[in-house]
């Protein structure tokens, strides 16, 4: 839909990365998000399970493969949470990798099923949210966001985002305004989407007059912590079919984590190094991609992800968004269920938000409003700001009938 | 331009006064040697013996060549600010209190980028000096300071966290008798301290300098006696509550050993002012201050013990005094963790010999009281948790560093 | 128990305790009260110093103790109103019960001589007291009887809380106190069997300039008889007729001992 990817660096397609065979996603399972919930990860996670087989039509012992992403399960992990929940897995994986572990569970998935480690593989993403729990999970994040972040003002990854906004706004001549179209259009998508947590339309001037959180991160700038969760399974296109599972085939994927260690503040994602493998495995380039799921905790690193994914040059991201229209009709579809700026951050599960959403596009289920004729959606993970930056990031491809 | 303190009104008596929070505590072993240097106001980061890469954050292993061979040195302290904000929303007690908080991203020449409280007179992007200095939990913390010395720069109130300026504040000097007491007196009566108490034991003996010490400006006479806890309470209970700073200059020093004469009375008599006094002190001073962490622009913000060097190995001539000092050294790290919940800094001043009647038989060099004096008022205005005063006492410190066992066999006979 | 074989006795003990329970005889204080900030005797810095009555609290109906209230005390043998028993100088090293605990209890209680020589001390800090002075004081008042305490009035308790008390300057410590030839005619030539002070010692302030120096400790304890220093209230007392209690701590091997010094005086005798 736009024009051809302008990336830094031209990486070869390594000869030893093989293409997907016969690796489907489905069964997208979104449980609602509330803002504070008096209830664990583990009842999170269970619900999306319950849901996940119940949809399937499997039973639970069905499940042979468990990939698991939660920042709140302590003192327990995926292993724990085998027997809390009765689930007897021959492959088990856990995620700790905040907005890029949906695209990793998958890319990780994938493989199993294909090597035939695993038939069934459950991927699921929940956290909880207590009162109080969102200041506790960051007081203990990673070391040295404890050494040489929290020490500065505490402002958590507002802060972290704040510094790279206000970095990225000097550099490029972005302005509020650009972040703003963003955050608007997202919210008009979520106003579509019955499971968002906002539900008032934002205008670009509510956007402008809301109070200062980390100069310039404004408060429409930043996620809703709350509780929720999201599953989908992996398994073989004979699999999905037996069961009758509306499915989308895994094109592609990528992942780098701690890309541009000598960028002296983080400008870019490691999709710029992986890009153009992403768009050769999937056999598409960028004018291909009818949905596009960004991780969006901040609408920063939205825009670098724009430039990083190839759909504009570095530095081009605002004039992007200027000129084109992110909403679920526009002629850019993006972040078609509110992206967790309007649909609320449940933990892990923000990682999750865009690839359960992007399958539902693609696979004729959605529960926002349907974008149309979408069939090839790119998924975007982003996460773990460990100190100064995002070291994390991934994307996938999934192609499915359309509709 | 920063804009100046104000000397702070009289205190409302209905408002509560604010409690103390503190800044993040937990941090990794290897930070902690960033605020052992910061501790000694040094600004030191992570060399890679192999590589020579400098990093930050500090961690065990050089990102540069995988060494694990990486040391703290003192490393160029220019950098660039790319990036800034204002943090005006924190989860973080200590913050939510403080907000406006402004934060940048600095660039050092020598590498690494770096996360920084960033002074109110730095421009963005521009170039900046980095220190590092202790929070208010005693951890090391780097700021961004403008490149040249900008105007009442002291008083940006990040800065004020990082330090335990005299100025506007209360300060009680606890000997007076002494030519050290009486210069630090006037040090910080010149450095802008409101009022100096200086305590006095045995006023009925005079003593040398009296009248001058009664006619520094601010300077208040108090009956004190460290080795009477009834006094101490007493002057507690009079002043304690308005005491922001302690500097504790009494210092009992005699020769001798173990196998001199009269060596256990005597010894007592050490003990009883410079390890018992010291604890009476900050019995009485303490808990009051450890309150008063957080009151505004003249908090409680610091416990000054001058101390000698001798505090670290024992010089045999001056045997049970070395002692006395070594549990000084001991009691006033315990103190140090029993103040942190108050973010009130305990401060030591290592002196090397004094130029006393009691040393006339050690050779110099030795230090003045007005180079003591000069110690400590920089401790406090620029937030110094250990300095060393005279080139003895650097000496000291340094072979105490290297390695204490050979410093022991050094001054030993 | 059988009936008392010394009827005298028992009758003169019943008519003492008749004579306090408010039959005429007064009970005077002559002690000051033992705290942190009562002056000690101060020797060059290179000596052994006297350490200073110190009190630390135990516990006082709290987490310490929470029923009870009590204190550690620390100080010299002769910190506050104290009793200097024999041992005390060099010249009574070798005596025989020269120690607190081996002082004849018979000793400690006995006739109290006041001389006063308030007027002469208020005019000159550095007063001697001569044996010249002693044999005027005689003329007017008769003789000193044998195994009388003498008590030193100067009114010198009066500067307490005073830097008057001490009166240390730069040449030393300014008080009023006896010469030798005193000390001489007082113990050899009227038998006294102690000597009290109101000073902080029973020697004048300049008492080291002395020949020999310190007399008053150098004479009293080379021959067996005791000071009382830092002594209260003399001047309630009258010039004869009174008993003063002065029984010092069982110390073993004491040199001294802070203590409370009673005396008993006909009501109205001042």
């Amino acid at each position: 839909m736009v024009e051809t990817p302008q990336t830094e660096k031209q990486m070869p397609l390594k000869p030893s990365r093989r293409p997907y065979r016969d690796v489907v996603v489905a069964v997208p399972v979104s449980i609602a998000y509330v803002r504070y919930s008096i209830e664990t990860a583990h009842w999170w996670i269970a619900r999306a399970l319950k849901e996940l087989t119940e949809r399937a039509g499997i039973r639970p012992t069905d499940i042979d493969g468990l990939s698991v992403s939660s920042f709140t399960l302590a003192p327990d992990t995926a292993v724990g949470l085998t027997q809390h929940l009765g689930l007897t897995p021959r492959w088990l994986d856990n995620i700790p990798m905040g907005g890029a572990s949906a695209v990793v569970a998958l890319r990780r998935a994938a493989r199993a099923v294909e090597a035939g480690d695993a038939t069934i593989v459950a991927c699921v993403g929940g956290d909880a949210n207590q009162v109080d729990s969102f200041r506790k999970l960051l007081s203990s994040f990673s070391r040295f966001a404890q050494d040489a972040s929290y020490p500065y003002g505490y402002g958590g990854p507002n802060g972290s985002f704040a510094l790279l906004t206000d970095h990225y706004m000097r550099a490029y001549g972005a302005t509020r305004e650009d972040f703003g179209r963003i955050c608007v259009a997202q919210r008009d998508n979520a106003l579509t989407y019955p499971h968002a947590i906002m539900k008032k339309k934002l205008t670009l001037d509510d956007y402008m007059a809301a109070r200062a959180i980390a100069d310039p991160i404004h408060l429409f700038d930043c996620v809703m912590p709350c509780a929720g969760a999201e599953a989908f399974l992996v398994t073989t296109e004979d699999v999905a079919k037996d069961l009758g599972l509306p499915h989308a085939k895994l094109l592609s994927t990528i992942e780098r984590h701690n890309a541009f260690p000598d960028d002296p503040i983080q400008m870019r994602g490691g999709w710029a190094m992986d890009v153009d493998e992403l768009y050769a495995m999937a056999g598409c380039g960028p004018d291909d991609v009818d949905v596009l799921e960004t991780y969006d905790d901040y609408p920063v690193i939205v825009m670098m992800q724009f430039e990083d994914l190839g759909f504009c040059g570095k530095g081009e991201g605002p004039e992007f968004v200027r000129t084109h229209d992110m909403t679920n009709g526009g002629d850019f579809p993006q972040n078609t269920s509110g992206g967790q700026l309007s649909a609320g951050q449940a933990g892990a599960a923000g990682g999750y938000l865009g690839m359960v959403e992007a399958l539902r596009q693609v696979t004729g289920q959605s529960l926002s409003k349907p974008v149309e004729s979408a069939c090839t959606a790119l998924v975007s993970g982003f996460g773990m700001i460990n100190y100064d930056r995002g070291l994390c990031s991934g994307a996938a491809i999934l192609q499915g009938s359309g509709v | 331009m920063t804009d100046p303190i104000v000397p702070p009104p009289k205190k409302d008596p209905q408002k509560v006064t604010r409690p103390p929070e503190s800044p993040p505590l937990q941090r990794s072993r290897a930070s902690l040697k960033l605020t052992a240097a910061a501790s000694r106001g040094v600004f030191a980061l992570q060399v890679c013996e192999a590589c020579g890469t400098v990093s930050y954050p500090p961690r065990d292993a050089c990102a540069g060549c995988l060494s694990t061979d990486i040391e703290f040195r003192p490393v160029d302290d220019r950098g660039s600010v790319i990036a800034e904000t204002v943090i005006r929303t924190s989860t973080d007690l200590y913050f939510r209190e403080r907000t406006p908080w402004r934060v940048g991203m600095v660039r050092l020449d020598c590498g690494p980028s770096i996360v920084a409280h960033l002074h109110g007179d730095v421009a963005v992007p521009g170039p900046v000096r980095m220190v590092a200095k202790l929070d208010k939990s005693g951890n090391a913390v780097l700021m961004a300071l403008p490149e040249t010395e900008s105007e009442n720069m002291a008083d940006d109130p990040e800065y004020c966290e990082l330090t335990a300026s005299p100025r506007h504040r209360r300060v009680l000097v606890t000997s007076g008798r002494e030519a050290v007491g009486q210069a630090v007196a006037a040090a910080l009566s010149k450095a802008g301290a409101s009022t100096v108490f200086v305590g006095i034991a045995e006023s009925w003996k005079p003593f040398a300098g009296q009248a001058k010490l009664e006619s520094i400006p601010n300077v208040e006479i108090m009956p004190l006696d460290l080795t009477d806890t009834t006094s101490v309470t007493e002057l507690a209970g009079e002043i304690g509550g308005k005491t922001d700073i302690v500097v504790n200059t009494a210092d009992y020093v005699r020769p001798g050993g173990l196998f001199g004469e009269g060596g256990l009375v005597t010894a007592r008599e050490a003990f009883d002012v410079n390890v018992f006094g010291l604890q009476r002190l900050a019995q009485a001073f303490g808990p009051g201050m450890r309150g008063r962490g957080a009151d505004g622009v003249n908090s409680a913000a610091a416990f000054v013990d001058v101390l000698p060097v001798h505090a670290l190995a024992n010089t045999p001539d001056f045997g049970f005094y070395s002692a006395s000092a070594a549990a000084r050294n001991s009691l006033l790290q315990c103190l140090r963790s029993e103040m942190r919940p108050g973010g009130v800094r305990v401060m030591s001043v290592f002196t090397g010999p004094v130029d006393d009647d009691w040393r006339q038989q050690v050779p110099p060099p030795k230090v003045a009281p007005v180079q003591i004096a000069r110690a400590v008022v920089a401790a406090l205005e620029e937030g110094i948790e250990e300095s060393f005063v005279g080139d003895v006492a650097k000496d000291i410190a340094q072979r105490f560093l290297d390695d204490p066992k050979v410093l022991e066999r050094e001054l030993g006979k | 128990m059988s009936a008392s074989s010394n009827p005298g006795a028992e009758a003169l003990l019943s008519a003492l305790v008749g004579g306090i329970r408010g039959g005429g005889i007064e009970i005077i204080d002559l002690t000051h009260t033992l705290s942190p900030d009562f002056p000690v005797m101060v020797l060059p810095p290179e000596f052994g110093q006297c350490q200073p009555f110190r009190m630390e609290e135990v516990s006082r109906y709290d987490g310490r103790g929470p029923g009870w209230y009590w204190n550690n005390l620390s100080m010299s043998e002769h910190a506050g109103t104290h009793f200097d028993a024999p041992s005390h100088w060099i010249s009574g090293r070798n005596l025989p019960q020269g120690t607190v605990d081996a002082v004849p209890l018979d000793k400690l209680m006995g006739p109290a001589v006041v001389l006063d020589f308030s007027v002469e001390s208020a005019a000159d800090e550095d007063f001697l007291l001569t044996r010249g002075h002693l044999e005027a004081w005689e003329s007017e008042n008769g003789a000193i009887e044998p195994g009388s305490w003498v008590l030193f009035r100067t009114d010198w308790s009066k500067h307490l809380g005073t830097a008057k008390y001490l009166n240390l300057r730069e040449d030393g410590t300014h008080s009023p106190g006896p010469a030798p030839d005193a000390m001489e005619f007082l113990v050899k030539e009227r038998d006294i069997v102690g000597f009290g002070v109101e000073t902080i010692g029973t020697d004048a302030g300049q008492g080291s300039h002395l020949n020999p120096p310190y007399p008053a400790h150098y004479i009293l304890h080379g021959n067996g008889r005791y000071g009382l220093q830092c002594l209260n209230a003399l001047d309630r007392l009258p010039v004869r007729g009174a008993v003063i209690v002065a029984a010092p701590l069982k110390i073993r091997h004491g040199s001294g001992s802070p203590l409370r010094v009673i005396a008993m005086a006909s009501v109205g005798s001042v």
